[in-house]
C-alpha cells in the first residue's frame, strides 16, 4: 500500500485557559466569543493563519466554547462572536492549509466544521441560546458561513466591509460549510441575487447586504459597539432558555495502549491489519441516579454524559486518525436495566426543566448524529452479554448492518429493548428518528415498533428480525462466520462506493437544510475537490496565491 | 427420538462428520429433502429395485469402488474430498504463492458460491433429465450405468452441498435447498443453464450427453481442482475420479451403436442402416454436432471479465495449471482469437485472462478429438472409409461471440438461408428424432442386447454381460 501523509491530531480536547484562537468571557446572560487567531499557531507546520483565516485547531476551539458555555455558563442566553482584528472579521479556512493536506483531511476538517456550525443553531433552537454575530470587518468564504450559523448577523458598515463566498470565482471550489444552503434556505436571499452573490469575489456590503437579506443589520463604526450591546440584551431574554446549575467538563480519561482507546464506558480497539475497529460502549456500572437533582450531583460523571463525551472522542479518533479503518463493529456491554434507569432519569429531568438534563439528552443526540455522520460502515452486534436497550438501540439502528446471535445453547439469549427514547427523541439530520427511518413508507411495521417503545418488552433474537430491529438473526454455529464474511467482504470494496452508498441509505426520505449541507459537500464539494480544475496542476486551488493563472478543463459535465 | 440418518455410517466420509455439528445441523434439513427429490424425479419405475451400484466408501484405493446391490433411494451418497496436500499455495492470479484459503474468503463470497451453485446445479439436473430412459433401456447392464451415472450425479450434488453447508452459513444452505427446488425444463423454475433443461428423450443422446456434456463438467472440475478455496479444490478433484466412469459411458455408448450400425452396413451391404432398425452413421455425426455444440456453449462467453476475475482472484485456474503451466499471472499474454467484424472472420488479441473460457474449451475440444477417433477406428475395423468429424467451434453455437452468425461445420461464415438449406443434413431434424425414438424399446433380460447397439465387450466388475445388474 503506498505510503500516505500522517495528518494524526493528538487530541480533540481543548480548554478556555489555553486556547490559541479564542477569547471567551462571560458576563451574566451574554457571553463573548472574540476570535483572535495565532497566526503561528495552526495545527500543522507550513502555513501561516493569516486574517483570522481558520484551520481545525481554531474550530475545535469554538465546539469546545459552545459545549463549555451549554455546561458550564447555563446563564447565558447569547453568545456574541466578534472578531478582534481590524477591519477582518474571518477570512474563512486557511486555503494554504486547505493546499497542504490530503484530500481525506479536508473533507474530515469541512465535515466538523460543518457539525459544529449546526451545534450553533441547535443551541439556538433547543437550549435557547443565541448567537449573535459582531462582523466588525469583513466576513469571507468560511468566516461568513460562521455568520450564516449564527441566528443574527450584524455587518460593519465602513464602507468597505462585506460578506463574501468567494470560493467559486477565487478558487474553484465551493463554499464548504453550507454557505450556499444557508443563504437560501436559512437566510431566504432570493436565488439569483445568491448567484450574483456566489460569484463575485469581493462579496456585497452596506445596505445592498441588509437589503437582500445576506445580514440583518449594518451599523457604522462608531455606533457598531453599542449597537451590538443593545441587540445581545435583547437576544438574550428570549423566553425558551432555562438557566440551571453548571456543570463542569473534566478533561476526557483515557489509557492508550498502542491498539485500545480504554476509556471508563469506551473501548475503541483498532486492528490495523483487518481493517477494523470495535467499539464498545459499556452500561452505568451501578443503578444510576433517577431524577434531575441527583444527576446533577453526578455531573459530569452522569454515565448519560459520561459515556456519550468518550464514545464522541472515540469517533473523532477513528474519523481523523484511523483513515483506513473501513468497518466499525458496535458492541454494547452490561446491565440493560441500568441503561434503561438512566436514560429514565435523565428524561424524567427534562420533562421537569432541569437545565443540565437537557443538556445531557441534547448532547447524547449530537454524539449519535457524529455517528451516523462517519464514512466508516458500523456493523452492529447483539449478543448475549450487549445491552442495545433504548438510547443504546439506537446504536443499532445507525448501524449499516447488524447481526442478532440467536444463542440456542447458551444460559442466556441476546436480546433488544426498545425505550420512549427510540420514540421520537433523537431525530436524525433529516429530522425523522432513526426508527421512522428505518421503517421509511412502512407505517404498520413503525407502529408495531412505536409499540414496543411504550412497553420496552425484551425481545428474543427472531422476535427482533421480525420485528425489522436487526438485518439478520444468525444461530451460534452460523452467526461467527457470517460476521467475518461480511467484513471480509466489505472490506474489499471500493472505500468511496461504500461512502457513497451509505451515506444515500442512511438518510431515506426527506431533505433538511442538514441534510443538504452533508449531502452537498460530501458530494459536490467532494467532487469538485478532487477534479484537476481545483488541484491540478493548472487548477484554480492550485493556482491560488501564486503568479500562475488557472486554465480550465472547459468540458461542463 | 427418531434416529438420525446423518452420521458416518450412513454418510461414508472424510469430513469428520460426526463432529461437525454445524453440517450435522445442516444435513439433518437437507438429507430427508434430497431423498424426497430423489423418490420424486430420480430414476422413474426403479426406486425399489436392486441395483448393482458402485459406492464409495473411502478415497483410498480399496474404498472408492465398493459393489454391491442395493436400492437407490438407500444408497449412501458420501462425502469426500481427495487428501489435504500440506502448505499448499496458491497457484496463480494475483494471490500466486499465498497460502490457500480453508474457509471462505468475504471477499469472494459471492463469487465462489456462485460458481459452486451453477456447478452444482447441472448435477441434479441432469437426474431429472435422465428419469424416464429407464423405460427404454437397451439392456440390464446399460440400465444399471444408467443408474450408476445417476447416483454419482447425486453425490456430486452432495459434495456441492456439502461446500454450501459447511463454508457459506445460512446462505449457503439456502442455496443448498434451492439446487432441489429447480426443475429440469421447468417454465417458473428452470435449471441454471440452458442444455440442462432439455430432457433426454432417448438413450443415443444419453450417450452423447454423457460423452460431451459430462466432458464438459471434467473440465469445469478440472479448473475448480487448482482453486485457491482449498475444501473446493479437494472436492473437485475427487469427484474427478468419479466422472471418468460417465465418460467411459458415452465414449462406448456410441462405440456401440457405430459398431451395430457397420455390422449391418456389412451384412446388408448398404449405408443407409434404417431398413434394419441400426442408426446410418450420418445420423450419428448429426448427433454428435448437435451435442458437441451445445456442450462448448457450457464454457461461456470467449472474452468474460468474469473469468478474468475468477482468474485474477485465484478462484478458478486453468485445467493442469501447475503441472502444464510455468507462467501463472497472465497478465502479458494474449490469447488470439477469431473474430467477427465487418461480415469477415479477422484475429483478434485478447488479454490472456478474458480468454480464460476459451483456452479450457480448446482442452476440451483437443479430449473430444480422442473420442471422435476411437469410433472411427471401430468403422475402419469393418472396413468402411466413413469418418466421424467434430465440426468447428464456431458452427451452432448459441452463446458468445459466434452465436449471432452462422457458420458451416468447417467454421465458414455463412448466410442464414445456407444455412436453412443445409440444417437437416447437418443437425437432427424431427424425423430423425422420431426415428431414433422409435428404436427405443426397453430390453431387460439379462444378456439380451436391443437389436440398434452391439453389446459390450466386457461387463461391470469383472462380470459377464450377462450377469443380473439390475433385479427387476
Amino acid at each position: 500500500m503506498a505510503k500516505h501523509k500522517v495528518e494524526k491530531i493528538e487530541s480533540f480536547e481543548r480548554h478556555p485557559k489555553s486556547y490559541k484562537h479564542w477569547n471567551l468571557s462571560v458576563d451574566g446572560p451574554i457571553a463573548s466569543l472574540e476570535l483572535d487567531v495565532a497566526e503561528d499557531g495552526g495545527i500543522f507546520a507550513g502555513y501561516s493563519l493569516k486574517l483570522n483565516s481558520y484551520d481545525l485547531g481554531v474550530d475545535l476551539e469554538l465546539a469546545d466554547a459552545v459545549q463549555r458555555i451549554r455546561f458550564e455558563h447555563p446563564e447565558v442566553s447569547c453568545v456574541v462572536i466578534s472578531a478582534s482584528k481590524d477591519k477582518i472579521f474571518c477570512a474563512g479556512a486557511n486555503i494554504f492549509m486547505l493546499g497542504a493536506t490530503s484530500h481525506p483531511f479536508k473533507v474530515n476538517f469541512c465535515k466538523f466544521t460543518n457539525e459544529t456550525r449546526c451545534t450553533l443553531e441547535e443551541a439556538s433552537r433547543e437550549s435557547g441560546i443565541r448567537f449573535l454575530c459582531a462582523s466588525n470587518g469583513t466576513a469571507s468564504g468560511g468566516g461568513y458561513e460562521l455568520a450564516l450559523a449564527c441566528d443574527e448577523i450584524g455587518l460593519i458598515d465602513d464602507g468597505n466591509s462585506a460578506v463574501s463566498l468567494p470560493e467559486v470565482p477565487l478558487l474553484g471550489v465551493l463554499p464548504g460549510t453550507g454557505g450556499l444552503t444557508r443563504v437560501t434556505d436559512k437566510r431566504k436571499v432570493r436565488r439569483d441575487l445568491a448567484d450574483f452573490f456566489s460569484s463575485v469575489a469581493e462579496g456585497v456590503r452596506g445596505q445592498r447586504a441588509v437589503d437582500w437579506g445576506l445580514v440583518d443589520w449594518i451599523a457604522p463604526k462608531s455606533t457598531f459597539e453599542n449597537t451590538i450591546k443593545e441587540r445581545a440584551n435583547i437576544l438574550a431574554k428570549n423566553d425558551t432558555h432555562i438557566s440551571g446549575d453548571p456543570v463542569v467538563l473534566p478533561p476526557i480519561e483515557v489509557a492508550l495502549d498502542g491498539i485500545h482507546r480504554d476509556y471508563q464506558y469506551v473501548r475503541l480497539s483498532i486492528d490495523p491489519i483487518q481493517r477494523s475497529a470495535k467499539l464498545t460502549v459499556r452500561a452505568p456500572l451501578e443503578a444510576p441516579p433517577t431524577a434531575g437533582p441527583s444527576l446533577r450531583k453526578q455531573g459530569a460523571n452522569a454515565w448519560v454524559l459520561r459515556a456519550f463525551r468518550e464514545l464522541d472522542d472515540a469517533i473523532l479518533h477513528l474519523r481523523m486518525n484511523h483513515l483506513e479503518i473501513a468497518l466499525v463493529e458496535l458492541h454494547t456491554e452490561g446491565r440493560a436495566e441500568f441503561v434503561l434507569e438512566a436514560e429514565k432519569g435523565m428524561l424524567k429531568g427534562v420533562e421537569q426543566g432541569d437545565r443540565f438534563a437537557l443538556e445531557c439528552f441534547l448532547h447524547m443526540r449530537r454524539v449519535l448524529k457524529r455517528l451516523d455522520m462517519t464514512s466508516k460502515t458500523f456493523l452492529g452486534l447483539v449478543t448475549p452479554s450487549s445491552c442495545f436497550v433504548g438510547c443504546l438501540a439506537e446504536l443499532l439502528f445507525l448501524s449499516d448492518r447488524s447481526y442478532i446471535l440467536d444463542d440456542l445453547e447458551g444460559e442466556e439469549n441476546s436480546s433488544i429493548q426498545l425505550s420512549a427514547f427510540n420514540d421520537g427523541k433523537a431525530p436524525m439530520a433529516n429530522g425523522l428518528t432513526r426508527l421512522e427511518t428505518r421503517f421509511y413508507g412502512n407505517a404498520k411495521a413503525l407502529e408495531t415498533c412505536l409499540e414496543l417503545c411504550q412497553t420496552s418488552k425484551i425481545l428474543e433474537p427472531e422476535e427482533a428480525e421480525r420485528a425489522g430491529l436487526v438485518t439478520f438473526c444468525r444461530d451460534d454455529i452460523d452467526f461467527p462466520d457470517e460476521v467475518r464474511l461480511f467484513v471480509e467482504e466489505r472490506i474489499a470494496m471500493s472505500p468511496d462506493a461504500l461512502t457513497g452508498m451509505e451515506a444515500n441509505l442512511r438518510w431515506p426520505g426527506p431533505e433538511t437544510m442538514e441534510t443538504r449541507i452533508f449531502g452537498r459537500l460530501t458530494a459536490w464539494q467532494n467532487w469538485i475537490f478532487t477534479r484537476a480544475n481545483a488541484t491540478g496542476p493548472e487548477g484554480a486551488l492550485t493556482n491560488y496565491g501564486k503568479p500562475t493563472n488557472p486554465a480550465f478543463d472547459p468540458r461542463r459535465c | 427420538m427418531t434416529l438420525s440418518a446423518i452420521n458416518s455410517e450412513k454418510i461414508p466420509n472424510n469430513v469428520h462428520l460426526s463432529d461437525d455439528k454445524r453440517l450435522q445441523r445442516a444435513l439433518e434439513r437437507w438429507q430427508p429433502k434430497f431423498i424426497d427429490w430423489w423418490k420424486g424425479m430420480g430414476p422413474e419405475g426403479f426406486q425399489e429395485k436392486d441395483v448393482y451400484l458402485r459406492t464409495a466408501v473411502s478415497v483410498d484405493r480399496e474404498g472408492w469402488a465398493h459393489f454391491d446391490h442395493v436400492r437407490m433411494p438407500e444408497y449412501r451418497w458420501g462425502i469426500f474430498l481427495s487428501e489435504a496436500e500440506p502448505g499448499r499455495k496458491i497457484g496463480f492470479g494475483d494471490n500466486h504463492e499465498r497460502d490457500v484459503w480453508q474457509e471462505v474468503p468475504g471477499e469472494h463470497r459471492n463469487a465462489l458460491r456462485r460458481l459452486i451453485v451453477t456447478q452444482g446445479d447441472t448435477e441434479p439436473a441432469s437426474v431429472e433429465q435422465q428419469r424416464l430412459l429407464g423405460q427404454t433401456c437397451p439392456s440390464l447392464y446399460d440400465l444399471r450405468n444408467l443408474f450408476q451415472v445417476n447416483v454419482e450425479e447425486g453425490r456430486h450434488l452432495w459434495a456441492m452441498v456439502y461446500l454450501l453447508q459447511s463454508y457459506f452459513g445460512r446462505d449457503g444452505r439456502e442455496e443448498a435447498e434451492g439446487l432441489l427446488e429447480r426443475r429440469s425444463g421447468d417454465v417458473d423454475k428452470p435449471r441454471i443453464l440452458t442444455t440442462f433443461n432439455e430432457p433426454i428423450a432417448d438413450w443415443l443422446s444419453f450417450f452423447m450427453f454423457t460423452n460431451f456434456t459430462d466432458k464438459d463438467g471434467k473440465y469445469q472440475l478440472l479448473s475448480l481442482a487448482e482453486s485457491g478455496f482449498d475444501p473446493l479444490a479437494r472436492t473437485a478433484r475427487f469427484m474427478l475420479t468419479e466422472e471418468a466412469h460417465h465418460m467411459f459411458v458415452g465414449v462406448t455408448g456410441v462405440e456401440r451403436v457405430v459398431r451395430r450400425a457397420c455390422e449391418m452396413m456389412k451384412e446388408h451391404d448398404c449405408d443407409d442402416v434404417r431398413p434394419y432398425g441400426g442408426v446410418p452413421l450420418t445420423l450419428i455425426q448429426k448427433y454428435i454436432n448437435f451435442w458437441y455444440t451445445s456442450s462448448l456453449d457450457l464454457f461461456g462467453s470467449e472474452k468474460s471479465s468474469n473469468a478474468a476475475n475468477y482468474f485474477a482472484a485465484g478462484l478458478k485456474g486453468r485445467a493442469w495449471e501447475m503441472k502444464k503451466h510455468d507462467e501463472h499471472l497472465c497478465l502479458n499474454d494474449y490469447y488470439t482469437m477469431t473474430c467477427v467484424e465487418d461480415g469477415r472472420l479477422t484475429q483478434e488479441d485478447v488479454p490472456l485472462r478474458n480468454a480464460m473460457n476459451e483456452l479450457l474449451r480448446d482442452n476440451y475440444i483437443d479430449d473430444n478429438e480422442k473420442s471422435v477417433q476411437k469410433w472411427n477406428r471401430e468403422v475402419k475395423k469393418h472396413g468402411f472409409d466413413f469418418e466421424f468429424t467434430l465440426p468447428s467451434k464456431r458452427f451452432h453455437r448459441k452463446v458468445g461471440i459466434y452465436s449471432t452468425h452462422r457458420f458451416n461445420p468447417e467454421g465458414n461464415l455463412i448466410d442464414q438461408e445456407e444455412f436453412n438449406a443445409h440444417h437437416d443434413e447437418w443437425l437432427p431434424n424431427e424425423d430423425d428424432r422420431v426415428y431414433v425414438r422409435s428404436l427405443m424399446k426397453q430390453v431387460t433380460q439379462p444378456g439380451q442386447c436391443a437389436n440398434w447397439i452391439a453389446p459390450p465387450n466386457k461387463g461391470i466388475n469383472q462380470n459377464p454381460f450377462e450377469y443380473e445388474y439390475v433385479k427387476l
